[in-house]
């Protein structure tokens, strides 16, 4: 991508879950590394995050998750997006992710798994050697 | 010590290991603390006798002399069958009440089917669509002899229904019953974002039961108004003790504008905070939040009964303190939050499993958590003396500070227009969102440690056995849901959720309606859904 232009984010809540301390903490060290960042709130079904990907165009999609819910939401974010012809956008999902789970949502073309504790640096340094564009 | 002893002392900075030392509400602490901190103390009206105004001591003249606090361990997964296996689990080992974490769709008000619940049935509690998984998920444990506590918020009228009408199939009657329910909707709006309606209707919802339960369920605590999901969201502690506190204000005027009375319902509202890490910081936001109750309800409210002034607590230790990294630390951890909570009076505790970083907990990291408690209870000696820390130097400032930090929060809340108004604002959700934001880069610059995470990191990764939840959980319940649908009177149920709806449309007491609805075994989803007709929903906008 063209050095000029702000790497542009998207936070995203898919499910019911309401913990948002980590999506935020996450979405403003993004935005205080010098990218645009839009943060779509809470109770996101996974049209809901799909529309947005196609209405904001980022180059990335910073999914949260801590209910468990990742094994169904996650995959089926994916197979949307490949319906419509998206595949140059770098798609991570974060929160509570067991390492029994990543294979599969590995082979979803889903990246990331930062878990509690994760560094914001090291989150910041994911999504910029991550890009797809 | 002469002054110019105290100067040689407290100048140079070298000698300490850092260059101020901060709580985490930020508040520094000082090397000594001197009879000269606490000079205006005055015994009688700061502190009291325990079971006296203004109760800074503890509620109870005698306090864990005479009983330990209730051990009350937070459990629920899978299906209401899984779930009452856990609890006969529990109770064969000492813990002496129940207290029910409920999936998120129930939580939220959506049938186990509904396109909201993918993915979530059975994994955060469980499962409850209609009084039917009620019945089940207390099957063989006597409901007069038991008290149980629920966390649920926007539904909790209905669930309450479920349980008076459960307890009703047993053979009790609703004053018999023993328990709470959250019922807290004004912190979900502040941080657990777990609202259906908007805040004017979600508090008619809550008076309702107040005074349904003044009424019918004398012995149950009506609403649990919790700091404990404003401090997991992020917040300091003296953000978690003012923002509940001011919570709390807000129900009793809601329901004195009803026209109850105030000495009808405030002996039946309680507490909920969080036991987070800094040990005295947390022993004084108890102490403080007592006496502050106390004071207002006196002074403001103009309460008479002593029990409208004792602000009576649960406390669960600090989910978010705990670390995926190293998780067998989090034993230690849950051990010091728990001891302060006891240090700090508090009437029941649920101590946080050391795998919950990761996954629900097992049943050995729950028998651990529930060990570390009777360890506390029984061994450490701390529970034989009342408020052993009263008069400390130290705590007794560390007191004052909290209350007069909470009331400039009142006064700024006030300016706003009162809570709601400031929930609206996003007040509230900017100062813990600002709150969490500097901790975490506290965390990075490694101006706090916290151990296994930014220091002391082990290289080598250890693996904990982990709770799954099977996803055939989410087919069970439906199909339990599909039988009910076709097994009972859909008629009656029709009927009953229309009176519901004019009901609603007035300004009747709700709760009847509600109960006549759940008897007939109208889901949660059905009701709400019903509901949300006449109350509409309600949208924040999310600030980050």
């Amino acid at each position: 991508m063209s050095k000029n232009r702000k790497i542009k984010v998207l936070v995203c809540k898919p499910g019911l879950d309401g913990h948002d301390r980590g999506a935020k903490v996450i979405a403003r060290a993004l935005r205080d590394a010098g990218m645009e960042v839009i943060y779509t709130g809470i109770h996101q079904t996974p049209d809901d995050v799909v529309n947005t990907i196609i209405q904001e165009d980022p180059d990335a999609v910073m999914l949260s998750i801590l209910s468990g819910a990742h094994n169904a939401l996650c995959p089926l974010i994916m197979d949307k997006l490949k319906e419509k012809g998206i595949d140059d956008v770098l798609v991570a999902v974060g929160g509570i992710i067991p390492d029994e789970d990543k294979p599969i949502l590995e082979k979803y073309g889903l990246k990331g798994f930062q878990g509690p504790g994760t560094e914001l640096k090291e989150i910041v340094e994911f999504v910029k050697t991550n890009l797809k564009r | 010590m002469t002054e110019i002893d105290e100067q040689k002392t407290l100048k140079p900075k070298k000698g300490e290991r850092l260059e101020s030392f901060r709580n985490l509400s930020d508040i520094e602490t000082k090397r000594l603390y001197t009879p000269e901190d606490i000079k205006d103390l005055n015994y009688e009206l700061d502190l009291g006798e325990p079971g006296k105004f203004p109760f800074t001591r503890g509620v109870y003249r005698n306090m864990y002399r005479g009983r330990l606090w209730t051990m009350r361990q937070f459990a629920g997964f899978g299906t209401a069958a899984q779930t009452n296996e856990r609890y006969k689990f529990l109770l064969e080992h000492g813990q002496t009440g129940l207290s029910v974490a409920f999936s998120l769709h129930t939580i939220y008000g959506y049938e186990a089917d509904n396109e909201h619940a993918l993915g979530e049935v059975g994994k955060e509690g469980v499962s409850i669509d209609t009084l039917k998984d009620m019945e089940t998920l207390f099957k063989s444990i006597d409901l007069s002899k038991i008290s149980t506590s629920m966390t649920i918020n926007a539904p909790a009228s209905i669930l309450l229904a479920m349980y008076i009408v459960t307890a009703e199939k047993q053979g009790h009657t609703p004053d018999l019953l023993r328990g709470t329910i959250q019922n807290d909707i004004l912190k979900e709006y502040i941080a657990q974002k777990s609202w259906i309606f908007p805040p004017e209707q979600s508090m008619r919802l809550i008076v309702d039961t107040i005074e349904y339960c003044t009424k019918h369920v004398p012995q149950w605590y009506t609403i649990s108004i919790s700091g404990y999901h404003i401090r997991e969201a992020g917040s300091t502690a003296v953000q978690e003790l003012a923002f509940t506190l001011a919570d709390g204000f807000a129900y009793v005027e809601a329901a004195m504008d009803r026209g109850l009375n105030v000495d009808d319902f405030a002996p039946r509202l309680s507490f909920f905070f969080n036991a987070h890490n800094n040990f005295f910081e947390e022993i004084c936001k108890y102490r403080a939040a007592r006496r502050i109750w106390a004071k207002r309800m006196k002074n403001k409210y103009g309460a008479k009964k002593q029990e409208s002034l004792r602000m009576r607590f649960h406390t669960q230790t600090a989910g978010v303190s705990l670390t995926a990294q190293e998780p067998e630390n989090n034993i230690v951890r849950v051990t010091l939050q728990g001891l302060a909570a006891v240090l700090g009076g508090t009437q029941s505790l649920h101590t946080n499993s050391f795998d919950e970083a990761l996954c629900l907990p097992t049943e050995k990291a729950v028998k651990i958590a529930l060990r570390t408690q009777q360890i506390i209870a029984h061994e450490s000696g701390v529970a034989d003396t009342v408020d052993p820390l009263a008069g400390s130097y130290y705590v007794e400032s560390l007191t004052n500070r909290m209350e007069e930090e909470a009331e400039a929060y009142f006064e700024q809340i006030e300016e706003l227009g009162g809570v709601i108004p400031a929930i609206k604002a996003n007040f509230f959700q900017k100062e813990i969102a600002n709150a969490s934001y500097k901790y975490q880069q506290e965390i990075e610059k490694n101006q706090r440690i916290i151990v296994g995470v930014n220091d002391f990191q082990l290289r080598e990764s250890c693996s904990t056995p982990l709770l799954k939840i099977d996803e055939q959980v989410s087919k069970e319940q439906i199909d339990l849901l599909n039988k009910i649908r076709k097994d009972r009177d859909n008629e009656m149920v029709k009927a009953k959720l229309s009176k519901l709806k004019i009901a609603a449309k007035g300004s009747e007491n709700l709760m009847p309606y509600i109960i006549e609805s759940v008897r007939e075994y109208a889901s949660i989803g059905e009701i709400i859904a019903t509901l949300k007709e006449v109350f509409g929903t309600y949208d924040e906008d999310s600030i980050f």
